[in-house]
């Protein structure tokens, strides 16, 4: 059992990463971070560099929790981030949410969105 | 003092606002698809070729058409540097060392290294040009048919020698190219060969649209296959200007880069893509801390980067002298000659003073338009790669598809491209490289005619080409070229070389 987080560098990031710590320490369990690269330029703001990732682990040692960090790089983000969590069977995936317009959601869908409805287990989302 | 009166022709030339001004669009140009994976000078050349079509003067377009190669060369290492990304192989080397000097907060350091080491050597290597391209010219112009027959098998013969991968294959792909170029009416009867009663293939296969097809469409096609992602974090330049302790460092590695990379640039095939390679390999070895390498050394990048631009630079000399395109780069600048009105050969030195030598003096300035663009644009750059492949790629389908067709208002032209880029890719899958087709189509044409022309002065004779001495000389060393790339021993090195590289 695990928590699964949905990791993307944004506004919402620092907020989410918090309540995945919060909710690890809380359930005696690691925290997986998956932050996935869609891939589909060369290079993307969405992928955390490798001090970012060495400062995540630092952040959840501090908190007393084992943060793991996977970066796979797939077109379908919430697939990818669903996959995950099935792979470390999952007891709660969180994940960061912002507002969107009805119309933006139209066009470019929602990540949080799939990932709440399509998920087997608990989520929790976290505004920013 | 006749160089003197040359390069200051040159300069005259280069230096006249609008060549200027081409200068600067060519080597922007060039650093923003250095800059993206990939699609590297070639493909760019090809794809850009069309636009320079419709310029008055023919100086301006090659002024651009360089800009973009030693562009290209240069945008690839800044961003090789700054983000792990090489935009295209010959600054594959400068990453590792380069790279890591970033990580360690020395990026500063790294680019500024990068571009004295690219400038100094572009300097030394247009010496080298100015110098070597008249006396070659002279001795080219007492050349006949067999002669230029020999040097042209020889020309091949090296380009398979260095091509990476299996020498049976570049072989083939040589052979391919060779044979594509005869597709059309010959020359001297008129007959139409592999027409297949076509109409439109009478007139040959289009090199425009076989060049953007197997370079710029394959290389799409590649990236859709395998597309890679970075992120997107900036190491932070501060501190550019190296301090004399490092100045001494650099020194050596720059000047031996720039003596290795002048002599390879020179060479038929992949001089300009080894050159970076043998240079860190010879660094390496001669470095009393070898196990710096790969951890940020200094020589890592000096020199690589040294031996890069100093090919790039050098790789004229074939061209302009002899009109035997060094690298697929150069074919394409042939292309540009012709279309232009030029038959590229020993002659265009004389009848076009002003054209070539401007075109050696719009290097140097090149050289420094590219210090003072790069560094206060490394933002630019970076913003380009976040622009998602499903814009970028058809964007540059389409450019290409519509320069293409604009050349001739001949919609085939546009089929071809399509047929060569799938043709292109199924032979990068099968492992054979598409550089020696371009060379292989580019000179097959010059070989048969020189073939031909020879063997009706020696009123068929086929030993007209081992009993001239300079012919057989050139044979010999072509012939020699092809047993040292088969000789076990060697090929091993071979082999070794190009792991590397991948």
């Amino acid at each position: 059992m695990t928590v699964v987080l949905a990791h993307v560098p944004n506004e919402s990031a620092d907020a989410a990463f918090d309540a995945a710590l919060e909710q690890a320490r809380f359930r005696g369990t690691g925290v997986v971070v998956v932050n996935v690269a869609p891939g589909d330029a060369p290079v993307d703001d969405r992928i955390v560099p490798e001090d970012g990732v060495a400062a995540l682990t630092r952040r959840g040692a501090d908190a007393g929790v084992e943060v793991t960090v996977e970066q796979p790089v797939d077109g379908d983000v919430a697939g990818a981030v669903l996959d995950s969590a099935k792979r470390h069977d999952a007891a709660l995936v969180v994940v960061g949410v912002r507002r969107r317009s009805a119309v933006g959601k139209l066009l470019m869908g929602s990540v949080a969105q799939r990932i709440i409805l399509d998920a087997d287990c608990q989520v929790l989302g976290v505004k920013g | 003092m006749d160089l003197v009166n040359n390069l200051s022709l040159g300069l005259e030339t280069a230096l006249q606002w609008q060549n200027v001004l081409f200068c600067l669009v060519g080597v922007a140009l060039g650093t923003a698809v250095g800059v993206l994976p990939g699609i590297g000078p070639t493909a760019t050349i090809a794809l850009l070729l069309p636009v320079t079509f419709n310029f008055d003067s023919p100086t301006s377009a090659l002024i651009m058409l360089a800009g973009i190669y030693y562009g290209a060369q240069y945008g690839g290492s800044t961003t090789a540097i700054l983000i792990n990304l090489p935009g295209e192989s010959s600054s594959a080397v400068t990453a590792i060392d380069g790279n890591q000097m970033a990580k360690k907060g020395q990026a500063g350091l790294a680019l500024a290294t990068a571009a004295i080491g690219s400038f100094v050597a572009g300097t030394v290597a247009t010496l080298v040009l100015a110098v070597a391209a008249p006396p070659l010219a002279k001795v080219a112009l007492t050349f006949g048919a067999a002669e230029y027959f020999s040097l042209v098998v020889l020309g091949l013969m090296i380009s398979v020698t260095l091509a990476r991968g299996s020498v049976p294959k570049a072989l083939a792909m040589v052979s391919l190219g060779i044979l594509l170029g005869t597709v059309g009416q010959d020359l001297n009867t008129g007959t139409p060969r592999f027409t297949f009663d076509v109409r439109e293939l009478f007139e040959g296969v289009n090199f425009v649209a076989l060049a953007v097809g197997i370079f710029g469409i394959t290389e799409i096609l590649r990236n859709l296959r395998d597309p890679q992602t970075r992120d997107a974090k900036l190491h932070e330049v501060h501190s550019l200007w190296p301090r004399g302790k490092e100045l001494r460092a650099m020194s050596g590695p720059i000047a031996r880069g720039t003596g290795l990379g002048s002599l390879m640039g020179i060479l038929p095939g992949g001089g300009h893509i080894l050159a970076p390679f043998a240079s860190y390999a010879a660094e390496k070895k001669l470095s009393r801390h070898p196990e710096q390498f790969g951890h940020g050394a200094l020589a890592g990048v000096a020199g690589p980067e040294s031996a890069n631009n100093a090919a790039a630079q050098t790789s004229f000399i074939p061209l302009l002298t002899l009109a035997i395109p060094a690298n697929p780069v150069m074919a394409l600048m042939i292309g540009a000659f012709i279309i232009q009105g030029i038959t590229p050969g020993p002659n265009v030195i004389n009848e076009q003073p002003a054209l070539v030598w401007g075109l050696i003096a719009s290097m140097w300035i090149g050289n420094v338009l590219l210090v003072a663009l790069n560094l206060p644009l490394i933002g630019l750059w970076v913003r380009m790669l976040k622009v998602p492949y499903w814009v970028m790629f058809p964007t540059i389908v389409v450019l290409a598809s519509i320069g293409t067709y604009s050349v001739s208002n001949n919609p085939w032209h546009v089929f071809m491209i399509a047929a060569f880029g799938l043709l292109g890719f199924v032979l990068v899958q099968c492992g054979c490289e598409p550089a020696p087709l371009l060379l292989g189509f580019v000179l097959g044409p010059l070989l048969e005619e020189n073939l031909r022309r020879a063997m009706l002065i020696s009123q068929g004779d086929p030993s007209t080409f081992v009993t001239r001495p300079i012919s057989a000389g050139l044979l010999a060393v072509g012939a020699l070229a092809l047993l040292v790339a088969v000789l076990p021993a060697m090929r091993k090195k071979r082999e070794k070389v190009f792991v590397e590289e991948d």
